[in-house]
């Protein structure tokens, strides 16, 4: 299994299409939608966390272009300062894919960023401001 | 056989102290028992580490020329209390910068204030410090602007009038519409987190449920320094309701504390931004408990499934006042990663750092071992469960209009 996390921009044709779910459907993969808006300009702009076989997410993201859809992969990415961070955990019920957690015998928190989805909710929550977005 | 201080002392400098952190007294005790412990074990240290709101630095800045009397002063653009003497300042941890735009687009983000101020003094850094005054013949000068550092302060004190909370509530959120934000974190809508606050065994006053040892006098660790404890907290509550091995099911006794921040250091110091509630200080402090006996000894054995937290509704129970606790739970569970409340399994995070208080009780042991740091006996202790002071809530009297 393969993760990618791609930001897909729609035009304004496209934003009524369930191009979505049918890259879903029809190529098996999981999806995590990280955000989703239409910009003044209606532009439907979806940033998602995809998983499925290496193989399927190939397609699926060709078919997905093929269709009109700008993918483009997630740039950004959630760093953690480790100096910064207390090992409070304040952070640990606001990630939605467990890329922080807690390992309970030390009770040390932990950034796994290849779990990571880039949604960004830890940066404003963590107190001490350990998690930092890098373009 | 009981110990004094002054033979607890003696074997400190003498080196042949035996000194345990309070989480491997709990196996000391397991093993020896309580009167083994007590003969065997002479201090146990403790730890916690997380945001104490009620904190703040007191600084005197020295006499300018020519001179003035600060009635306002701002410390990095956070303002400080000048109702004090013509120089002395004190700044409070959870004062935002001036031109935050606080919570007007909720929740706002708090990125600076007062525990920032006091880490960054802390840490040596330059401060900006401008102050006015209302010009005196004695303190003729208006306004004053200039950079300052802590070496070059005459006093730079902490002087936190509530730290060390013995115990706390767990925070969760009942509403099912909304997040909140609150000074326990965010609390999702709906039972989507709970979030609790304390070192469990490790914490200070729930090693000394009835504050044996720790009082007026007392030497501890405070932001990586010697600090401290001058006074009960401000909202004491020694009369708090008590489990049956005497340690409080909920928020009860409180240390006011002191120390010189120009020995800390800035690792235990730390500004903290909690996300639509405003700025703190996550503040250090450990504690040495001297093993007076085999009373003391089991006290300082206690284990986190000893200790119980009342969960309490942060949507309506806590800022209205409505309702009890929604139960109660064990720190043992909680650091498990959920707890159940109402039939439902709920993810628990934390404001308190464990692995932090770990390494504070760890550091004081070394102190302790290496003779750097001596036990002081209270020189007055701190009110108990018998001494009948309680926490009131505010009884509001309607003010009436003069008639004149």
């Amino acid at each position: 299994m393969a993760t990618r996390r791609v930001v897909l921009r729609y035009p304004r044709h496209l934003i009524d299409e369930p191009v979505v779910s049918h890259l879903v459907k029809n190529y098996d993969l999981e999806l995590n939608i990280l955000r989703a808006n239409i910009t003044p300009e209606s532009e439907g702009l979806l940033v998602v966390g995809l998983e499925g076989s290496e193989e399927n997410l190939r397609q699926g993201l060709a078919w997905t272009r093929d269709q009109g859809v700008a993918v483009e992969p997630l740039e950004r990415d959630v760093v953690r300062d480790e100096d910064r961070c207390n090992h409070c955990g304040a952070c640990l019920t606001i990630c939605p894919t467990e890329a922080l957690y807690r390992e309970v015998a030390t009770q040390e928190v932990h950034f796994d960023s290849d779990r990571c989805v880039a949604c960004e909710l830890c940066v404003p929550a963590c107190p001490p401001r350990a998690m930092k977005v890098e373009f | 056989m009981a110990k004094t201080y002054q033979e607890i002392n003696d074997r400190i400098r003498g080196g042949e102290v035996v000194v345990v952190t309070a989480e491997e007294m709990i196996d000391v005790v397991d093993e020896k028992g309580p009167a083994g412990a007590a003969a065997q074990v002479d201090v146990v240290t403790t730890g916690t580490f997380a945001p104490m709101c009620s904190s703040g630095a007191l600084i005197n800045f020295g006499h300018s020329t020519p001179r003035i009397r600060a009635s306002e002063g701002w410390l990095n653009d956070v303002p400080a209390y000048g109702g004090l003497a013509a120089v002395d300042l004190y700044i409070g941890a959870t004062a935002v910068v001036e031109g935050d735009p606080l919570n007007a687009q909720h929740p706002g983000e708090f990125r600076y204030g007062g525990g920032h101020v006091i880490e960054e003094l802390v840490a040596g850094k330059d401060v900006r410090l401008r102050a006015s005054g209302y010009g005196t013949d004695c303190y003729p000068r208006r306004e004053l602007d200039t950079w300052i550092n802590i070496q070059d302060l005459n006093e730079c004190t902490l002087l936190n009038p509530r730290n060390c909370y013995q115990n706390y509530s767990v925070a969760v959120n009942l509403n099912e519409e909304r997040d909140i934000y609150t000074y326990m974190g965010v609390l999702k809508r709906d039972l989507g987190n709970a979030n609790y606050c304390s070192a469990g065994q490790l914490s200070p006053l729930l090693n000394d449920p009835y504050y044996r040892t720790i009082g007026i006098g007392s030497r501890i660790f405070l932001g990586g320094a010697e600090g401290y404890v001058f006074w009960p907290g401000t909202q004491h509550n020694p009369t708090a309701a008590r489990a049956g091995n005497g340690v409080p099911k909920g928020g009860a006794g409180t240390l006011a504390v002191v120390g010189d921040m120009k020995q800390m250091d800035p690792q235990w110091m730390v500004g903290v931004s909690m996300y639509g509630y405003g700025v703190s200080l996550t503040v250090g402090i450990g504690t040495a408990i001297p093993i007076l006996d085999e009373e003391m000894a089991l006290y300082t054995a206690v284990k986190d499934e000893d200790i119980v937290a009342p969960i309490v509704d942060y949507s309506r129970g806590y800022p209205y006042n409505e309702g009890g606790p929604l139960g109660y739970v064990d720190y043992k569970r909680l650091r498990s990663g959920s707890i159940q409340i109402n039939g439902r399994e709920v993810p628990t995070g934390s404001l308190s750092s464990y692995p932090k208080a770990r390494q504070i009780a760890g550091i004081l042991k070394d102190w302790i071992q290496r003779g750097e740091f001596l036990l002081s006996e209270p020189v007055q202790q701190i009110p108990s469960a018998d001494s009948g002071v309680s926490f009131k809530p505010l009884r509001e009297r309607p003010v009436q209009p003069e008639v004149s």
